[in-house]
């Protein structure tokens, strides 16, 4: 197969900015109607003994960040924050997993340190 | 579909959490074996991704939107089990940051959405792939339908729950009947912004996509057989 010249960077790059710019910008016209569960949930009583979050007063609840007035600001901010936030983690896990040692290789390591 | 606290009972919420750790650990062992150097920073992608769309809410039937879930999305680009490390991964933040979903239900969460949802979108993905004609457009209408399928089967995994260990005491009919309903018109976006957000990555990077081995040019694979044997 041929190797490809092209980096992957560019291609990652134009993701994060995209993912940005839906979870910044676009979001605020994101429909506000409650979504499939909570109108169920709303309709037929499901939500009778729903509790209130633990986190509720957390700073970026409800994807509207704290202390920020405008309405489009607040929930873009924390669009953005929280993208980048599952970017972090994500990319760590990743990284971690791709770098867990294989039990399971088609092969043993090259020594066996110790026992006979 | 973020569960709040208080829907289901502490036992069954304790239960589906440690079918969410058994799931994600299982998962942790799959992935070391869908992505190499190149993959690994494209799941970081896909799970940020997934965790922006999901805040686009689309207006479906009377006073009702729906969101994407994203589980044919991830499946199909960086694998099953990537893909439900990555939903995990988004749920985890959803809940400690935006207090969306519950803390106590982040286990149902987890079980309805990834450990349910993306093993049926991939294995819905992988059979379409197989039966249809190995070209772009079967592709795309595997994924659409893999996703379409997904979103009302996180609805049912849900009722499942609800049906052990719902607070409530709503008719388990009255519950499936209207959480698979709206989920089916739900699954209809799903299948839309996955089709599209698929098919785009595939017309650039096909090279990327996990699930379109396929439509690649076959690998060789040589039998000579291997001299040395890795020194």
């Amino acid at each position: 197969m041929t190797r490809r010249p092209r980096s992957n960077r560019t291609f990652l790059l134009v993701g994060v900015l995209v993912a940005l710019l839906l979870a910044g910008v676009v979001s605020y016209y994101a429909s506000s109607r409650p979504d499939g569960l909570e109108k169920v949930a709303a309709d037929k009583g499901l939500d009778r003994g729903e509790e209130e979050h633990d986190l509720a007063d957390s700073p970026l609840a409800d994807y509207q960040t704290d202390e920020v007035g405008n309405e489009r600001l607040s929930g873009g901010l924390a669009g953005v924050i929280g993208v980048s936030a599952t970017l972090l983690l994500g990319t760590g896990v990743f990284w971690v997993v791709r770098r867990l040692p294989r039990s399971q290789g088609p092969r043993t390591g090259p020594a066996d340190p110790g026992r006979g | 579909m973020h569960v709040p606290d208080g829907f289901i009972d502490a036992p069954v919420s304790v239960a589906a959490g440690a079918v969410a750790v058994a799931g994600v650990a299982l998962s942790l062992r799959g992935a070391r074996r869908e992505l190499d150097e190149r993959t690994a920073p494209l799941a970081g992608l896909v799970a940020s991704f997934i965790f922006a769309v999901q805040m686009l809410n689309f207006p479906v039937a009377s006073g009702t939107s729906g969101h994407l879930l994203g589980g044919a999305l991830a499946a199909i680009l960086v694998g099953p089990y990537t893909g439900v490390l990555c939903l995990s991964v988004v749920l985890l933040m959803q809940g400690l940051l935006f207090a969306d979903g519950g803390l106590t239900a982040l286990g149902v969460n987890i079980t309805d959405m990834a450990i349910v949802g993306v093993p049926v979108a991939y294995g819905v993905f992988r059979l379409l792939i197989t039966v249809l004609p190995a070209n772009r457009r079967s592709f795309t209408v595997a994924a659409f339908t893999a996703a379409l399928v997904s979103v009302p089967t996180a609805a049912g995994a849900f009722t499942l729950l609800y049906a052990l260990g719902g607070v409530t005491d709503v008719p388990l009919g009255t519950v499936a009947a209207s959480m698979i309903g709206v989920h089916l018109l739900i699954g209809i976006g799903e299948g839309v912004i996955t089709a599209l957000t698929v098919g785009s990555v595939l017309a650039v990077r096909p090279d990327l996509v996990y699930g379109a081995e396929r439509l690649r040019v076959p690998l060789q694979l040589r039998t000579t057989p291997a001299t040395g044997g890795g020194r």
